[in-house]
């Protein structure tokens, strides 16, 4: 049992081979108690693998990861005790309906059957599910099959909750009820772990987030902070009504960069107000109009794309 | 956690995973297919149109019946499981490995007797036999507990689609069938087919059927027990070890 300070998830040098790929090499970090942590990544980045360590599926070659001060490897099934998961692939029995699901995953905790059907029925409330309880899963959209497999995960009121990609494919209204539900979730004080290669929905949920790319943790920080260190990125997208040589509108010092997106210019800079002041100026001196302008600050997809063009932080 | 509590755990994980099994698998296609039919057709290909006793050959119709039930569920529930995206999921709850297997070849086993119980009335109320009870009980309970470990060492192999795993282990059931001494009897299998009808576990059965019915046995009860026994322990091993090099595959 290790335990001594309130991190629910720590994750100490996890190392995966798969043959000769290092999909996972030296990962280390904390989730501190209540925190919604975000895992982002582009794909084959090896969030999958280490959702998959930490939740006690795949035993790490080297490292260790606790849950709540459980060792995972010498103790899976009481650090499991502690945590719900929902991986990305998984799905729930659609043989069953929404209601047995819950309850046949609550089961495996020893819930007693009344606490059970009670937990069941409030879940199946709070997910928009208790009309269709009765109904077999294989029935239901893929947004009200997800919606089942949260209301699964989280029937025994774990501490910590894994999910891996759990928004992936869904529809708006899906997607925004489970946001409203991890929300709710994180407000009564369970540790959300969430995998993502969606940036806003990261930006949304997480206090923090950690950028992993080629198996290695690259950065991790608060989103706003790591928006912050891409300020340089800062951009005016602008379009006239005619069309102007791409050389004329890139001269002045305050430009950085000039990249043309259809009947648009995107200008990157230091000073995008001073860059509005120049536009403007440059359109009356030309006799252009002003179609449309907009100043682009860095945002945490730029740190993302920043981040992960690089080889690794150490590179 | 105490030792009491992760027995407790474990065993609650054989349970729930066992009627996870029954409620889903028991009246899915194949193993009604495999389970019930092939039996069924078996016998009658073998018994329509011959002078066959079936008197003498009940026992040994019992031990395939047991066979082909006890060992159909168990190929079915991974590579179905992995294909729905199920398997995961179940990995995630608080169960090992053998919590898994325990609990589909429980699962298989249950199948297996349930059956069998039938096919055992059918035939008490149409012949006349004196029943060694306990042999017959012990024998169907281990040989079920044995084929249907077959069944879940079977479902190992990393393939997504439930029908590869069907054909997969239709090829190895089948010479176990007709190289066990159902058809023809021990007693009249010569040179190497007998050799290699010691290597099938069902001739054990066979063996204890025909004392149980019939009181003639040509091993020895003390023997079939001990060498269903025998390959209960090899089919478990090698599932938790095939299951556990295949866990993520598929996935």
């Amino acid at each position: 049992m290790k335990k001594e300070n309130n991190n629910v998830i720590e994750a100490n040098a996890l190392t995966k081979r798969f043959g000769n790929v290092t999909a996972v090499n030296q990962i280390t970090f904390s989730v501190n108690e209540g925190e919604i942590f975000g895992f982002l990544g582009p794909n084959g980045a090896g969030k999958t693998t280490t959702i998959r360590m930490l939740t006690g599926l795949l035993a790490p070659d080297s490292g260790d990861a606790f849950i709540d001060g459980v060792n995972v490897k010498r103790n899976p099934i009481k650090a499991k005790m502690k945590m719900g998961v929902i991986p990305e692939m998984g799905n729930v029995y659609v043989d069953l309906n929404a209601q047995q699901n819950i309850i046949l995953a609550g089961r495996f905790y020893g819930l007693p059957m009344k606490e059970l059907k009670k937990r069941a029925n409030s879940l199946l409330e709070q997910f928009e599910l208790y009309d269709r309880k009765d109904d077999p899963v294989r029935t239901f959209s893929k947004g009200m099959k997800q919606r089942v497999n949260i209301a699964s995960a989280i029937a025994h009121n774990p501490e910590v909750l894994f999910l891996d990609e759990p928004m992936s494919g869904l529809d708006v209204q899906s997607q925004r009820l489970i946001r409203d539900i991890i929300n709710q979730m994180n407000q009564k004080g369970t540790t959300i772990f969430l995998t993502t290669h969606n940036i806003e929905e990261a930006n949304q949920l997480c206090a923090r987030v950690a950028i992993i790319n080629k198996g290695k943790i690259v950065v991790i920080d608060r989103p706003e902070r790591l928006r912050r260190t891409f300020e340089t990125t800062q951009s005016v997208e602008i379009s006239f009504d005619k069309c102007i040589d791409d050389s004329l509108i890139g001269k002045g010092n305050i430009v950085n960069r000039v990249e043309r997106l259809g009947d648009k210019w995107k200008l990157y800079t230091n000073n995008p107000d001073k860059l509005v002041k120049y536009l403007a100026k440059f359109a009356e001196d030309k006799d252009l109009t002003i179609v449309s302008m907009e100043i682009c600050r860095a945002s945490l997809e730029d740190a993302f794309v920043k981040f992960t063009e690089s080889k690794s932080y150490d590179d | 956690m105490t030792i009491r509590d992760i027995n407790g755990q474990f065993f609650r994980g054989v349970m729930v995973t066992t009627e996870k099994n029954i409620r889903i698998y028991y009246t899915k296609a194949p193993v009604l297919i495999f389970g019930l039919l092939f039996p069924l057709f078996m016998f009658l290909s073998f018994y329509l149109g011959r002078e066959v006793n079936l008197h003498s050959f009940f026992p040994g119709l019992l031990a395939m019946s047991l066979f082909f039930t006890a060992s159909s569920v168990g190929p079915l529930i991974t590579p179905w499981e992995k294909q729905a995206g199920t398997y995961e999921r179940l990995l995630s709850f608080p169960v090992s490995i053998n919590t898994i297997i325990l609990g589909d070849i429980a699962a298989g086993m249950i199948f297996g007797i349930i059956i069998n119980m039938v096919v055992l009335i059918v035939g008490l109320i149409f012949f006349d036999y004196n029943i060694n009870i306990l042999f017959l009980f012990f024998g169907i309970l281990l040989a079920s507990f044995c084929f249907s470990s077959l069944g879940v060492l079977l479902a190992s192999p990393s393939v997504r689609s439930p029908s590869h795993i069907m054909m997969f282990s239709s090829l190895i059931r089948f010479p176990l069938i007709f190289i066990s001494g159902i058809f023809i009897a021990l007693e009249n299998l010569q040179g190497s087919a007998r050799v290699l009808a010691y290597f099938s576990p069902i001739t054990y059965l066979v063996d204890i059927f025909n004392f149980s019915f019939k009181g003639e046995c040509h091993i020895s009860p003390i023997i079939d027990f001990t060498a269903l026994s025998i390959f209960s322990v090899i089919f478990i091993s090698l599932s938790n070890r095939f299951h556990k090099r295949n866990l993520i595959k598929g996935l």
